[in-house]
């Protein structure tokens, strides 16, 4: 398995020189498995590029699961190259509303007047899933969704395949349903997706003191998001969704405080950063 | 893998707000298991969650012998946890319970269902209103 992250900024893209190490773009995460398949996780700026690359690989087939959306999560699908080629098939998952069905939500961004075409328009064969709430097979990967503390219907993801397992939870303030510190794993938001996972993709937007002020607004301290990676048992930690605030040279703190706060281990926890390419091997 | 039988979000951030109430507060999941109960309810049960655990509600409700104001037991088609779980409406009953500790006490119980995305059935809330 193999896990590429295109975008790991939070909340809206931040291009410019104090962003260049980490990134400016907004969420998107690839995983590729042994067998060919492509899963793309969230539709940020990230997945503009990710798509420009999936065209020259030639890549007919896309699992696009999307957590929420919140545009940051959602803002790059329209600029996705693959939507635009006959030959691409687009399986699109995403939360379930009890209010309107996932492609109707997602045409209210990508449809005018907010955007010149509309997305039944594009020429890509798309399919629009409701996650289940319970786990289902894609290929070789089996796939689990949890509904998560954030604002509005969010989900995270897991995927197990190739021996190895991801789990994603980029916008995430578990600590709103109380201290998770202190409960099984079973009453820990997210538990099931992040449980004894290899590689955990979990926000990390704030430091402690920036969190006071933010309280409820769906995002994690740093603090938090180590304390819920110990917690669930995680193997490594990357933080991820960092503020727009946050320059390159904030983010070398964000990473050190991550790193005094967490046991000691082979694997300490990292900033994600635009091109990482995470390589799983079978456990 | 993840946990056999993860408790839904709902019922998390369920457990999160009745921690926060003063008001007797229980938790029961879509297949009738009594999943939490609250400080308050410790108060009326005579023992806390932490010892009793996770137990049906059928078996839950048996222990605390539920009757009516002239002591005959409170028939099942009346029990408001009942009617919320298997009818899936609001529902509200005055009773006298048995609890842990032996003491009688006198409360208003009032049950309402819970749905989650696109009306999926997740459980129950229960409400005890001391007298």
């Amino acid at each position: 398995m193999r896990v590429v992250i295109w975008g790991c900024r939070g909340s809206v893209a931040t291009p410019g020189p104090e962003t260049v190490r980490c990134g400016g773009n907004t969420s998107c995460v690839e995983v590729s498995l042994e067998d060919g398949s492509v899963f793309v996780l969230d539709a940020g700026t990230g997945i503009r590029e990710l798509g420009a690359q999936l065209a020259e690989r030639g890549t007919r087939r896309v699992h696009l699961l999307l957590t929420h959306l919140h545009l940051d999560h959602l803002e790059g699908l329209r600029f996705f190259a693959p939507l635009f080629d006959p030959d691409v098939e687009i399986d699109l998952w995403g939360p379930r509303s009890p209010v309107l069905a996932l492609k109707e939500r997602i045409r209210r961004s990508f449809s005018p007047p907010l955007f010149p075409i509309d997305l039944q328009d594009t020429p890509a064969k798309v399919t629009f899933y409701d996650v289940p709430s319970t786990p289902w097979r894609i290929g070789d990967a089996q796939l689990t969704a949890s509904l998560v503390v954030h604002p509005g219907p969010t989900v995270g993801f897991r995927i197990d395949a190739d021996g190895a397992s991801v789990a994603y939870l980029p916008d995430h303030e578990p600590a709103l349903a109380g201290r998770f510190e202190e409960r099984t794993r079973d009453w820990i938001s997210g538990g099931s997706i992040a449980e004894d996972v290899d590689l955990l993709l979990h926000d990390a937007q704030y430091f402690e003191e920036e969190y006071d002020e933010r309280l409820g607004w769906g995002h994690s301290s740093v603090a938090s998001a180590v304390a819920y990676a110990e917690a669930v048992g995680a193997k490594r930690l990357v933080l991820f969704h960092h503020d727009p605030t946050h320059s390159d040279e904030t983010m070398q703190r964000l990473e050190a405080e991550a790193r005094s706060l967490a046991d000691d281990g082979e694997d300490p926890p990292t900033i994600a950063r635009e091109g990482m390419v995470l390589d799983l091997t079978p456990r | 893998m993840p946990t056999d039988r993860p408790k839904h979000l709902v019922h998390i951030l369920a457990r999160q707000f009745a921690s926060n109430l003063a008001t007797p507060t229980l938790i029961v999941d879509a297949e009738g298991q009594l999943i939490f109960f609250n400080e308050a309810a410790e108060e009326i049960l005579g023992r806390s969650f932490a010892e009793h655990g996770e137990m049906s509600i059928d078996e839950f409700s048996a222990s605390v012998a539920p009757r009516l104001e002239n002591d005959d037991p409170l028939p099942q088609s009346r029990r408001p946890t009942k009617i919320a779980l298997e009818e899936r409406r609001a529902s509200h009953e005055d009773m006298t319970i048995t609890a842990f500790d032996g003491e009688e006490r006198k409360v208003g119980v009032t049950a309402f269902p819970l749905f989650a995305q696109q009306d999926e059935f997740v459980g129950i809330v229960v409400i005890w209103w001391r007298e």
